[in-house]
């Protein structure tokens, strides 16, 4: 090793402890934005010396820095467009198509090492973490963008399966797994391209039959792929940075991944396997049923504002309604009354890890009003009003008896409240297809309206009734 | 197997465990941006698509080299925007004057209520 090779090591190692550092400093929202500036500036660094390797090397063509640079610069500005004017409800399909890009990226990285060194021989290890490497890169791709096509609605967000998907599922499996232990015996380029094609196959059928409900874990998922991805590229092209920021990706997406999984209180090969909410589960057992007590935004509106301490739970549904503004709105209004006021977050409200918060975080609700799930649920036996929006499964107390489709899934405890108050568009089902045993609980009422409008109803109320 | 590889593999799996460490400390408040800064880091990918210009000579390395440079150049530049765009929007108090990030998404229509 000269000492060019020591100083560019030594500063991928700088770049690498920048990234722990920063990832570190995500503990708390207070230090999060340091976290990210220590990253990014990990990042620079870390592309400042491979610029500096790049021209040390001098063998690059002009073609060579031309395609580099252009790439690079068109690449930029595209990520640079999308994550300036992406809607805040839109994250998930954005952070899905960059792991696209990074899956697909990694892999080309492999592709191009293998083909260029096809001719000379390459080592059987360096063949091994190529495989692995187009195996994984190729799947996180096609999946990913699956994933932000459904998340997008520009794909149908329900199970899609068709006759002999699932078959056609294995067959790219086999296909790829077979090919890639080929091409570790016998090197050739051919049996890469059809394990390139395979895993795009099986990445497309792998995502097509998961639902919009199960999309936290497949984000998640995918993203733990893509980090895997980066380190195998790592490992094929000798880069340290690569294989520790892979493996640092690797280990936050598997984390994410498990807790998504134990929120919804499934396993992941369950959610591979799909089918939840498509007509094929268990009827539910029959819960307590009775009648349902329907409310005006009037008389809600009284009831919150003489109400000592609101919890709100939000779900899928006061996103889908873009109405986190309005939420917020009432929220400040509430406060000004001397109303307690914070907000219940289940893992699972939303379409990825932690969404809600960000969603509610951009509509000006300051985060220490945002209890996670642990936190909050000791605090609903003290809470006069517990309005639930767009929430259903995750408040069904269903899920503490046994023999029913969401049984043992970690619930808000919203039952326990002095009173419930439930804006809902209609008693249609959740993703579970069951009846909300809360609904039908005698301290709760229902406001029928969408959210959006039952909000503005419920804070021209509160300021015309008791302002 | 080489030395190398074995180097590969061990900090592979220290680097592994770190992440673990890290990462299950980090609250659920902030799972989104935690996984578009995982996205960003991943955005190293970009250093081994310029490395593939070192050796790019025919047509087939320079459109490689060029999808690969595009790939990676968006993931880390728009992971890193995006992140930092998510975490200025959390706040301690609330901002003296609401101002909502986009205000396309404040005047949506509200699409039809009813019981």
């Amino acid at each position: 090793m000269n000492t060019f090779d020591w100083v560019t090591q030594l500063l991928y190692v700088a770049a690498a402890v920048c990234f722990v550092l920063g990832l570190h400093l995500m503990n708390s929202p207070a230090s999060a934005r340091r976290g990210n500036q220590v990253s990014t500036a990990g990042m620079a660094l870390a592309i400042a010396t491979t610029f500096a390797l790049v021209v040390h090397a001098g063998t690059v063509t002009a073609t060579g820095w031309a395609v580099m640079i252009a790439g690079s610069l068109v690449g930029a500005g595209a990520g640079l467009y999308s994550a300036r004017t992406v809607q805040m409800t839109a994250m998930p399909q954005l952070v899905s198509l960059f792991n696209a890009v990074g899956g697909g990226a990694a892999a080309l990285v492999a592709i191009n090492d293998y083909v260029r060194l096809a001719g000379a021989g390459v080592p059987e290890a360096t063949t091994i973490t190529t495989v692995l490497d187009v195996l994984i890169g190729a799947v996180t791709f096609s999946g990913s963008i699956i994933a932000a096509g459904k998340l997008q609605g520009l794909i149908n967000g329900a199970p899609v399966t068709f006759p002999g998907s699932r078959a056609v599922n294995v067959a790219a499996a086999v296909i790829g797994v077979g090919g890639g232990i080929y091409m570790i015996a016998t090197p050739s380029v051919p049996v890469m391209i059809i394990i390139i094609l395979a895993a795009l196959t099986f990445g497309v059928t792998m995502v097509m039959p998961i639902g919009g409900a199960d999309m936290p874990v497949v984000i998640s998922l995918l993203n733990a792929f893509t980090g895997t991805a980066v380190a195998m590229a790592g490992f094929v092209i000798g880069n340290w940075a690569l294989i520790i920021a892979g493996a640092l990706v690797g280990a936050s997406g598997s984390i994410l991944t498990k807790l998504m999984a134990d929120a919804m209180n499934r396993s992941l090969s369950n959610i591979m396997i799909g089918g939840f909410g498509t007509g094929d589960s268990a009827p539910a057992a029959v819960g307590p049923g009775g009648d349902v007590r329907s409310v005006q935004a009037d008389d809600a509106a009284i009831q919150l504002a003489y109400a000592q301490k609101v919890i709100i739970v939000p779900g899928y549904g006061l996103a889908a309604a873009q109405a986190q503004h309005q939420v917020a709105e009432l929220a400040a209004l509430l406060e000004e009354r001397g109303v307690e006021v914070s907000y219940a977050i289940h893992p699972v409200a939303g379409r990825m890890p932690g969404h809600m918060n960000v969603l509610l975080a951009e509509a000006n609700v300051p985060y220490p009003q945002l209890k996670e799930m642990e936190e909050i649920n000791p605090e609903f036996p003290r809470a006069d009003v517990a309005l639930v929006i767009g929430a259903n499964d995750v408040t069904n107390p269903a899920a503490r008896r046994s023999g029913t489709a969401i049984s043992g899934m970690p619930i808000l405890d919203v039952d326990q409240a002095k009173s419930i108050i439930v804006i809902k568009r209609s008693m249609g089902h959740g993703y579970a297809g069951i009846d909300n045993e809360l609904y039908f609980d005698p301290k709760t009422s229902m406001l029928f309206a969408d959210a959006k409008s039952a909000l503005t109803d419920l804070i021209a109320s509160v300021k015309t009734l008791v302002g | 197997m080489s030395t190398a590889l074995l180097t590969d593999i061990t900090i592979f799996v220290l680097a592994l465990l770190v992440g673990f460490e890290v990462i299950s400390k980090v609250p659920a408040t902030l799972h989104t941006p935690l996984m578009s800064a995982a996205n960003s880091i991943h955005g190293i990918v970009l250093a081994g698509a310029m490395l593939i210009a070192v050796t790019a000579n025919n047509a087939l390395g320079y459109i490689l080299a060029f999808v690969a440079a595009a790939f990676a150049a968006m993931n880390v530049v728009g992971g890193y925007v995006v992140t930092g765009r998510m975490l200025k929007m959390f706040r301690r108090t609330r901002a003296p004057v609401p101002a909502p990030d986009t205000p396309a998404s404040v005047n949506g229509q509200s699409s039809g209520g009813g019981a």
